[in-house]
This record gives structure tokens, sequence and C-alpha cells, in this order.
């Protein structure tokens, strides 16, 4: 299945989650409350930056997520708009946290030459990825199968339903 | 191919009895762990799972709910969210459920009530829940789903980490703590220096380290990126478990030629007392360094689960007795537990500190995440003893956060600007 977004880049290294949803806002759960303060120590138009454009694509830079376990960091950046991240590398948490709640990320070695406002068009499951606005083709890491399963259950909750319960 | 200790503890827990690292295992858990922030959205996950089903947690004395960052409530909202716990602790007859009053920090606490022993599989979703290292159990912080996926089915998917050997040989000067060892070795491998690993930590330093010292170092290798901390249980771990009347649980030991990644050798005869600058656990530099930079500070936060044990509070009396603290800043003070809370009360400690001009609050996670007790305005600068100084963390985006260990951040609230006894 071949997805279409285009892309909001943060070129820097270890975006914490404190950037990602600063823990003033952790006292309401509520996906769309989290997601209108979204990265705002960070960039305080990117939620208006992400509904204006319609990027669906946030590209960062290694160590994405790092910090605290609060999974209203995936939770907020999904109630954002934002469906696939793709960083170099991620912090473990926020890792789990994203495969647990169906969000799907891409662990890509070399983001230089992907920018903001980039088309991109990514297939998870044949592991390819291809910039229609630069023309450059990428392999991307498929997930191991223990994953994949949970991914493809749609996240931990139907997963846990049927196998642990 | 012998195996870590982190190795041998997970594969005791599950059903691959030939799993190693790099294998994903389902684990089945000792105890799990939430709080105020997380376990909204772990209860919501939970009931989920069973699905509208009458069935209750996988049991009820394996599950601990402790609010305590955003406690005692500072308004409204966070009411709500400790008011879901509560309820949710009643219903499910959630034993360790620790109400405000009556707990403390999470890490402080869990130790201190003998809910976690040497060998266990401890998760929590909190990133610090791997302070119990410290006691040789596999402790790893997860998220609110893997929580509430947890309280149902008493599992957890889990990929057995490649390890990591650090070795701490040499000796400790005067002013140097397990603080300043942990700061250090961040400094040395950076945020991500250990990401996805477990680090295993020997050497005789550690060996000849207390536990409250051991909780604070394993406390931060998440700072580093790692999945788990860990020391194998010795003599030391064993003398405390058994004055303090707690569970000697099973203590595990690495082979001699089990598997690492890598092996670290530190020596710390020369390890000054160490300050993470901001905006990075990693940004560190000696006392002397920074000592010379004169950096002026307006608050000084001592405690939390990194430093809010009795040891702590104990230095810092030591270091403010019959000192005042400087007038153009404020020391804040958080015993980790009522229990620690009520030893410095009984050590005349609270007094020291009182008589000094610092304030002493509720256990709470409080100004570490920013929360309440002790936010930071525009411009300010805190030394503290927490564990993150990322941007914004404590406050306003411009404020900035200095890590240290107590007796620096102590020694700092007389002076006003970021020093250590050893230079004066």
């Amino acid at each position: 299945m071949k997805t279409n977004g285009r892309v909001i880049k943060y070129h820097q290294k270890n975006i914490d989650t404190d950037l990602i949803i600063p823990a003033r806002y952790l006292v309401n759960t509520e996906p769309n409350f989290l997601a209108s303060h979204c990265m705002e120590d960070l960039d305080a138009d990117f939620v208006k930056k992400v509904s204006d454009n319609n990027y669906s694509i946030l590209v960062a830079g290694s160590n994405f997520g790092c910090g605290s376990s609060r999974e209203q960091a995936p939770l907020a950046l999904r109630a954002c708009g934002i469906k696939i991240i793709i960083a170099p590398s991620f912090a473990r948490i926020f890792f789990r946290n994203s495969i647990n709640i169906g969000q799907q990320i891409v662990e890509l070695r070399d983001i230089n030459d992907i920018n903001t406002g980039d088309l991109l068009e990514i297939d998870l499951k044949a592991g390819e990825m291809y910039n229609i606005t630069s023309l450059h083709n990428y392999t991307i890491e498929k997930q191991p199968d223990f994953l994949q399963e949970i991914i493809t259950e749609g996240g931990l909750i139907q997963y846990a339903r049927k196998r642990l319960i | 191919m012998g195996l870590t200790i982190t190795e041998k503890i997970l594969r005791e827990h599950c059903q691959n009895k030939n799993a190693t690292a790099g294998d994903f295992i389902l684990v089945n858990i000792d105890k799990c762990l939430a709080n105020d922030i997380t376990a909204p959205i772990a209860i919501n996950v939970f009931e989920e799972v069973i699905g509208g089903k009458e069935l209750n947690v996988f049991d009820h004395k394996k599950i601990i709910l402790v609010p305590d960052h955003f406690t005692p409530n500072k308004d409204i909202a966070s009411a709500i969210q400790s008011k879901i716990l509560r309820e949710f602790a009643a219903k499910h007859n959630i034993v360790n459920y620790f109400e405000v009053g009556r707990g403390g920090i999470e890490h402080c606490l869990i130790p201190e009530k003998d809910l976690v022993s040497p060998g266990d599989v401890f998760i929590g979703a909190d990133s610090h829940t791997c302070t119990y290292g410290a006691l040789g159990a596999f402790a790893t912080g997860v998220g609110s789903t893997d929580l509430g996926v947890a309280m149902a089915s008493g599992k957890c998917w889990l990929k057995i980490p490649e390890s990591i050997k650090f070795i701490y040989s040499g000796k400790l000067g005067e002013w140097v703590s397990g603080k300043d060892l942990i700061l250090y070795t961040i400094g040395k491998i950076g945020v991500d220096g250990a990401s996805y690993k477990t680090m295993e930590l020997t050497g005789e330093v550690l060996s000849n380290l207390s536990m409250a010292n051991r909780f604070t170092i394993c406390n931060m290798v998440i700072e580093a990126g790692a999945k788990n901390g860990i020391i194998s249980p010795d003599k030391l771990t064993n003398s405390y478990l058994e004055s303090n009347g707690f569970t000697l649980g099973k203590s595990y030991q690495s082979d001699n030629d089990a598997e690492y990644i890598d092996i670290i050798e530190i020596n710390c005869d020369k390890i000054e007392p160490q300050v993470a600058l901001p905006h990075s656990p990693a940004n560190v530099k000696s006392i002397t360094e920074v000592n010379d930079m004169n950096i002026e500070i307006d608050q000084v936060v001592i405690g939390s689960c990194t430093n809010g044990r009795i040891e702590d509070l104990r230095i810092t009396a030591k270091i403010l007795k019959n000192k005042k603290i400087s007038p153009n800043l404020r020391c804040i003070i958080l015993p980790g537990t009522q229990e620690t809370y009520l030893k410095a009360i009984k050590e005349g400690l609270i007094e020291i500190l009182v008589n000094a001009g610092a304030i002493v609050s509720t256990p709470t996670c409080g100004p570490c995440l920013g929360g309440h007790m002790g936010i930071l305005g525009e411009g300010e600068r805190a030394i503290s003893t927490t564990n993150r100084n990322f941007k914004g963390r404590m406050g306003h985006i411009s404020s900035e956060i200095y890590l240290a260990s107590p007796a620096i951040a102590a020694f700092s609230a007389i002076k006003g600007y970021i020093s250590s006894p050893q230079l004066n």
C-alpha cells in the first residue's frame, strides 16, 4: 500500500518529548487539545504550518523523541495530522509508543536530500520510498516481523485483544 | 557463549528458553507502575483491551499507581487526572495505590516499600523506571499503551537488549558522588550513546558505592538512551535488603564469557564533580571549569527521583548547616517520600534547611518537569539535582537548567553562583 504526503522537516537531532508536547499540557489527555500545542516550544507555528499546507510527513534529526515516556508525544503528532515520522533514529520509548498506537515510523539514515514541502510516496510493505519533488529513490528498512504483526493488527490494543487475553 | 545478567533475567521471564540479545519476546512481568500523567491513558487502554468483558486486572497486587507528578493537585485538570487513578484503584482493589500523604515520588517510594527485588522484571510508564536496575532487577520505562495491556495481561513485548559493560576503577574524590559518575558517563557517550542497549555497571568503585548512589546512577541511564541499567547484586545489595527487612529476590550474575558489544573503562581517580550545562544532560563540564564561568543562579532545586533520598538530604544539610542561602536566589528542597521526610525531621535536617532559608516542599516531581512548585520565569537560571535540562523543561522556554549533585547544588545555593566546596 502506497502513501503520499508532503514533508515538514526539522533537521536538528535529539528533539525531545518536552519539545513535542511540554509537560504543562499533560493535565489533559484529549488528543485534539494535545495537538493544539504540539511542537510549540520548537516552532510556535508548527500546528498552523501542518494544517495550512496539509503536511502529513514529519522528517527530523536522529534520536527523535528522547526523554520522557509520555505517549502524549506520538498521540499529539498523530492528532495534528502527521501520518508518518521519518528520522535516522528514534529514542526507544518513543519508538515503542509509536508502534503500539499504530503510528508509522521510518528509520532513514540520510535525510539530507529531503526538504520541507517535498512530496513523498512511501510503500512501507515493499520498503520503498520515492521523492516525487526531487526524483530521489530510497530503500527503507522494514520493521522486524514481530513488530510488523502489531502494526498489521492496527496497534497493540488490537494485538492484545486477539492474542494476549 | 555465556549470558549477561539482563539476558538471564529476561529468559527466565519468557517462554523462549533460548532467547538472547536481539530476540523479540513476550515477557511475564513481576510488577508494573504508572503515575498521574501516564495512568489515565493506560486505564483507557485497559478498558479497550478487555472490551466490555467483565475481566479484572491480571493481578491486583502487582499493579502500582502513584500520583506524584502534579500532586498535591495543582489545578482542576490535574485533580481530574488523579481522580481517574483513585477510582480505578478502588474498583480493582489495587493495594499498591499510594495516596498523597502516604507515598511520594514513585522511584524513591517503590524500593522503600519493598515492591521491587533482585531478578524481577519491572515495567513502568515513566522513563525513570530504570532506577531499579540498582537492585539487579530488569527495570525499564514503557508507554501508557504498554502499561494498559500489561494491566490486563501481565505481559509486555520487548527486544532483549545487547549490553555495554562499564567498568569504574580507581577511587572517588571527597565530593564526588554517583550523580557525578553518571553525568561524566553520559558526557562521554552522549544522549544516544546507549540507545536500545543495557548499561551494565561494574567495577571496584561501584562495589563501594551506597545503594542511594546506585539508584541515582541507574536512574539516569535513560539520559544516554539506554533500555536499562543494571548492577549485579553484591554484598552491599544484600546487606541493604537484609537490614531493611526487604525481599532478597533472585540474584543473577553475568557469565565470564558473556557477550558485550562494547566495554568502556572509566578511571575515577581524577573525576571532579560534574555539571551538565543547558540544554543537554550530555553537555557536561567539570566543576572547576564551571566555577570559572561564574554562572549566577536564580533557583536551586534539590530532590527528585534522581536525588531525593535521605542521603541526599543529609549532605545538603551538612553543607547548609549554620549558613544562609544567598539573598539573590530561592532554594527548594523536596524530600522523595513521606518516610524520607519523617527521617529528615527526626534527624534535625529540616530545621537546618529552614534556618538556612530554604523551603522544604511536600514530596512531588513538581519542578523537575515544569509541573509546579518552582517554575522558572523568562531568562531565569537554576541549578538542579534532577535528571533533565532540556530547553524549557522547568518553565519558560528561555530559562536554563544546570544539572549537578546535591553537594554542588547546596554549596551553590550559599554562593549564589555554581561552585563547589572543594574549590573554596
